[in-house]
């Protein structure tokens, strides 16, 4: 499946793809709403930083995915054709058994409205996930890897 | 090819799904003493609290059984297993055959020989019956105030449950502190504050000796201590023991739950176990033992179904972890977590009037155990590194900074782990 991978040596930790991920899930998708206004949307993916190295991490849509074991509600799940790990909202309680889990660390926790894990979903619905198409480094990649399923 | 599963939550489950992947022809048959799909038993206090409606219960979805083909016998209980004619025993004398047998029959409370524990209004909870019972004998009998004996992660959940229904609740612990089994004292300490603040009262070192009642029902305890404390129902939460009555005359060897190998298997030929009732391989203490929680259910489950369909895979072993959030606090804690003996380091960070504690155990390099308080962010990362035995020694100083995260992690790691599978570091 195609998957975002990070290019560390172009990341300069803009954060400008943490700015596209809340705007993307916020109710309005507007950029200064969503900071302004709404603040219900949390980022689904951390950027790390180290000095003059930093990345953006997100969930890595594992093939055994410990979070999908772990989930107590079904929330957790596969998606059948594009094999990307989603969270239903609807399901999820807020247990935070996945956020224990996860090895990445990178299942967030949403407590702004109904608790909820908020996790990357490759932001369903869009060609490109908005922090890859926002990148100006093209730090983030969206694609194939061989070897990678 | 017959497979049978006893026991319909989600060890039972994981086998089905686990089976299905290998065999589409064979026939499986669940049995289950509850008249339901598989619901998920740790929402019962969510269901109990009006957060989850019946639907919501089943995790899995009602397609499960049907799309893998399942027989599913629900609310008919298995009585004996014969292991010499292969073939369950259910309740009504009906006989179900099997190739490979599966034991998922979790756990069951452990009721103390209570004097007047036959009350009406005497709970356990641990199954959606009992939920019902307990919603709708509240809502009859229009009770004010609870006494839950165990200060447990069961008994804290259920506590929870209640209190956000209105109630007045008080929690009776044996112990010298409530989630003692998963818990250090200073974290044990910071939840009794967090729910003594939220108006629960917690009696520690303490416990029921006797159920006072009045016409049939529950109207107070008896405490060890001699006090008399009025209540309009009691809930038992003091444990849970492997359900292994099924192994009686079977041959089957069991210590407190059922002993399995790594494939699963128990020391009589084609019966497997998993879930809470097996005793498998703790990777941390290196020793067998039931670990009750839902993850290593469905690893067991897996692992097992695997091998009943004629597959080869092995348990690697597991270890504890819990993540609890009562009323608002959010808590992990993993692994050893409070070690008696001595040679581990502990790391920990310490506030007690935001509700936060941050602890990290560790021993020869290794992290072997984290508690976290009121801040349980990307807790993850230090499951994995348990999980993976990672020598952590060149980053202990930057386990508990804020900053922390894969970057943090030893280079080796990363490119085993992380490069791998995306980020090119």
């Amino acid at each position: 499946m195609k998957k975002i991978y990070a290019k560390e040596a172009y990341c300069i930790g803009c954060r400008l793809c943490e700015v596209y991920c809340i705007t993307q899930h916020s109710k309005s998708k507007d950029i200064v709403k969503a900071y302004k206004v709404e603040h219900q949307a949390v980022p689904r993916l951390f950027v790390e930083e180290s000095g003059h190295v930093s990345f953006a991490v997100q969930c890595r849509h594992c093939d055994d995915a410990p979070c999908i074991d772990a989930c107590i509600t079904g929330a957790m799940h596969r998606n059948p054709e594009t094999h990307a790990v989603l969270c239903d909202e609807d399901k999820c309680v807020g247990c935070w058994m996945c956020v224990m889990v996860c090895p990445y660390g990178v299942i967030n926790r949403n407590t702004k409205e109904k608790k909820v894990a908020s996790k990357c979903d490759l932001c369903a619905g869009e060609d490109t996930p908005v922090c890859v198409a926002n990148c100006p480094n093209e730090a983030l990649v969206y694609e194939e890897r061989e070897g990678e399923k | 090819m017959r497979y049978v599963i006893i026991g319909n939550s989600t060890a039972g489950l994981s086998a089905v799904e686990a089976i299905r992947s290998l065999d589409k022809k064979g026939e499986i048959t669940v049995i289950s003493d509850e008249p339901y799909e598989a619901y998920s038993r740790p929402l019962i206090t969510y269901w109990l609290a009006g957060k989850v409606d019946d639907a919501r219960m089943h995790y899995k979805g009602g397609e499960f059984y049907r799309n893998l083909k399942v027989n599913l016998t629900a609310g008919k209980k298995a009585v004996r297993i014969d292991s010499k004619k292969k073939s369950a025993l259910l309740e009504d004398g009906e006989e179900v055959p099997y190739d490979r047998l599966l034991l998922a029959t979790g756990g069951t409370p452990i009721v103390p020989p209570l004097k007047g524990g036959d009350f009406l209004g005497v709970f356990t909870f641990t199954r959606w019956d009992d939920a019902k019972k307990v919603r709708e004998y509240l809502t009859e009998h229009k009770v004010k105030d609870v006494i839950v004996v165990g200060g447990g992660l069961i008994g804290l959940k259920t506590t929870e449950a209640l209190v956000e229904l209105g109630l007045k609740v008080t929690v009776l612990e044996l112990a010298d502190r409530i989630l003692s089994a998963t818990f250090d004292r200073k974290a044990s300490q910071l939840m009794t504050a967090y729910l003594k603040d939220k108006g629960v009262d917690i009696l520690t070192e303490n416990t029921a000796e006797e159920i006072i009642g009045e016409g049939g029902m529950v109207s107070g305890v008896k405490l060890r201590d001699g006090r008399k404390l009025s209540c309009g129902m009691v809930v038992l939460a003091i444990g849970v023991k492997p359900n292994i009555s099924l192994t009686e005359g079977t041959g089957i060897k069991t210590n407190r739950g059922i002993i399995v190998d790594s494939r699963m298997r128990t020391s009589v030929p084609d019966v497997y176990a998993a879930g809470d009732v097996a005793e498998a391989h703790d990777s941390l203490i290196d020793a067998s033992r039931s670990i009750a929680i839902w993850p290593l259910a469905v690893r067991g489950g897996r692992i097992a179904g695997v091998n009943m369909a004629g597959g080869s895979t092995e348990y690697g072993g597991g270890f504890p972890m819990n993540s609890v959030e009562i009323h608002g606090l959010p808590t992990v804690s993993v692994g050893i977590t409070d070690p008696k003996e001595g040679g581990y380091t502990i790391t920990e960070e310490y506030k007690p009037q935001d509700y936060v504690y941050r602890k990290i155990v560790s021993k020869d390099g290794k992290i072997r155990g984290v508690i976290f308080v009121g801040r349980i962010d990307r807790a993850g990362l230090f499951t994995g590194l348990i999980e993976d035995g990672i020598d952590v020694s060149s980053i202990k100083d930057h386990l508990l900074q804020d900053d922390f995260g894969i970057i943090a992690l030893p280079k080796e790691y990363l490119k085993h782990n992380v490069t791998g599978p995306g980020v090119e570091v």
